[in-house]
């Protein structure tokens, strides 16, 4: 599903002292089966853009098409399309609240009025994608679960609900170094699965770099860069200069660039960085 | 809904009004509420009304803002004004079968709506002028005499300053979970109150577990610093009254003077 948006601006309390302007005339097209990555600070408008994308609120002016669905200011009938549009939301797993990990699952396909046999399957099918055991875990509390397996529920609940369109919001923020390599192996074999339009909000580059197609950078309101990792990437004063920076690994083959200009900038993660500099070692040894 | 809820809301706008001391403003509100009560004919209304809109120009809040306060209030002022229309009794007017309209209940209902209106402005912009933290720092000191009787001034304080500070807090964490919900395709809005009812609860789950784990997580955070209550704690910034807040608590004890003048002889 594609999703286009036009001319969206979105203001904060309008009328009052603390009025803010959070989107200011931003215009993004995003292709069906596009992974996105959208990258920005605290308070840089992303986490109100993609409530835009399913509806949970409404533009103060601008226009934006989900698939076949439009909503402007006056036009809002979106139970449809929340249907369509899966948003996991920062700490999925505070929004817990059923007894058993099964039944939390199975609340989202139930809102969707599936039989009971369907909603089965679903649970089981969206646990299996996420790496949750079903006999294992479907009778336990999502209480007392750990912390990264709770996080793996709330998304299985929405996963369950089988979205065209699959936001993320800092899916990985709190997590270990170990849930957080989980959760982004997950994410990657979804989209490559089902080759669903994939929406991954984040702060950190790193993450970023290994998964997506296409960065959206994002600052006070507005989209600063957008392109693919090694467009972006190689605007690294800009980046630096709205407080964002370059992966760490990046960095380190521009620093090694500066010694020798074989080496490759365009290295985004550990792998790639490795077998550039054993690459080099190799060819120096020859020398 | 959940933004029309102006309780506790402080609109800081460096006022005159939001200068003055928290405890001097806290005497005149309830020098006003007391005032409000001794109110008896059409004239004393004048003078309070001249008060609220004169402090409301003064603190230069607009004044459609401090209204937006009274919307949740709208069913309990029509009500008491209905019946206060129809069961006093008096020199009938209209008669609707066993009802009937006086001229006293016309004059009472207006006047108790009025008196209700006016109350809540006036306290609401107690709230709107003042910050919560000055607001409990104004209680506390005001109810430090009452220690010797056992009152426990600033543990109360303590408790409203934390209150406050998680209505917001609280606020935009409902706001949240419901967003998430609704994105799993709660609905909140249809059905009948018991299906309504019902769906509150994926609301209701999440909101009570996330405030036990701020409580718990607040005070551990507060003995972590070493609280231990009121006893020899003393403040960075000490209250103090000068010149201004004088003149205001005159006006109010003004206000009351010329009310009880014209209520005892007029």
């Amino acid at each position: 599903m594609s999703i286009k948006i036009e001319d969206l601006t979105y203001i904060y309390n309008p009328k009052s002292p603390f009025e803010t302007k959070a989107l200011d005339r931003v215009n993004l097209d995003i292709e069906d089966g596009e992974f996105i990555g959208l990258i920005g600070h605290t308070g840089s408008g992303k986490s109100t853009l993609i409530q835009h994308m399913n509806g949970l609120i409404k533009p103060t002016t601008g226009k934006i098409t989900v698939g076949e669905f439009v909503m402007t200011n006056e036009k809002a009938k979106l139970a449809d399309l929340r249907k369509k549009v899966g948003l996991v939301f920062q700490y999925p797993e505070h929004q817990l609240f059923e007894e058993t990990v099964y039944k939390d699952i199975a609340f989202g396909p139930k809102n969707l009025k599936l039989s009971d046999e369907d909603v089965d399957e679903r649970v089981r099918e969206s646990m299996e994608l996420v790496n949750l055991d079903f006999e294992l875990l479907k009778d336990r509390s999502p209480f007392e679960l750990s912390g990264g397996q709770r996080r793996r529920v709330a998304i299985a609940g929405v996963l369950a609900m089988k979205p065209d369109v699959l936001i993320l919001d800092e899916p990985t923020a709190g997590l270990d170094p170990k849930g957080r390599d989980e959760i982004l192996e997950q994410v990657k074999f979804l989209h490559e699965k089902y080759n669903n339009t994939v929406i991954f909000v984040s702060h950190s580059m790193e993450d970023i770099a290994k998964l997506v197609d296409r960065i959206i950078v994002m600052h006070a309101g507005k989209i600063e860069l957008s392109g693919t990792p090694k467009e972006v990437f190689r605007q690294s004063a800009r980046l630096e200069s709205i407080g964002l920076g370059i992966p760490q690994i990046t960095k380190l083959m521009e620093r090694l660039r500066e010694i020798d200009t074989d080496f490759n900038p365009d290295i985004f993660t550990l792998e790639e960085a490795k077998s550039e500099i054993l690459k080099w070692i190799r060819s120096n040894k020859d020398a | 809904m959940l933004k029309d809820i102006t309780i506790g809301q402080h609109y800081p706008t460096g006022s005159f009004v939001h200068r003055l001391d928290p405890r001097i403003k806290i005497i005149i509100t309830f020098l006003y509420i007391v005032s409000l009560f001794i109110v008896s004919n059409f004239f004393g209304y004048i003078f309070v009304v001249i008060f609220v809109f004169g402090s409301i120009l003064l603190s230069k809040i607009p004044v459609k803002y401090v209204l937006k306060g009274l919307k949740p209030l709208m069913v309990l002022i029509g009500i008491t004004f209905i019946i206060n229309i129809f069961m006093t009794s008096g020199n009938v007017i209209v008669r609707f079968g066993p009802f009937s309209v006086t001229e006293e209940g016309l004059y009472q209902a207006f006047f108790m709506a009025l008196r209700l209106i006016l109350l809540v402005m006036g306290t609401s912009l107690l709230t709107l002028t003042t910050s919560p933290i000055a607001l409990t720092d104004g209680i506390e000191h005001l109810l430090n005499p009452f220690k010797k009787l056992g009152v426990p001034a600033h543990e109360l304080a303590m408790m409203m300053t934390i209150a406050l500070r998680f209505i917001p807090t609280l606020l935009e964490e409902t706001d949240k979970i419901m967003k998430a919900q609704i994105a799993r395709g709660a609905d909140f809005e249809s059905g009948n109150l018991i299906s309504r009812a019902k769906g509150l609860v994926p609301l209701l789950v999440p909101l009570f577990i996330s405030s036990f784990r701020r409580a718990d997580e607040l005070a551990m955070a507060m003995e972590a610093r070493c609280y231990r209550g009121g006893e020899n704690r003393t403040r960075m910034k000490e209250l103090k009254t000068n010149g201004r807040d004088y003149f205001a608590l005159g006006v109010g004890v003004m206000l009351i003077s010329i009310l009880i003048v014209n209520r005892v002889w007029l």
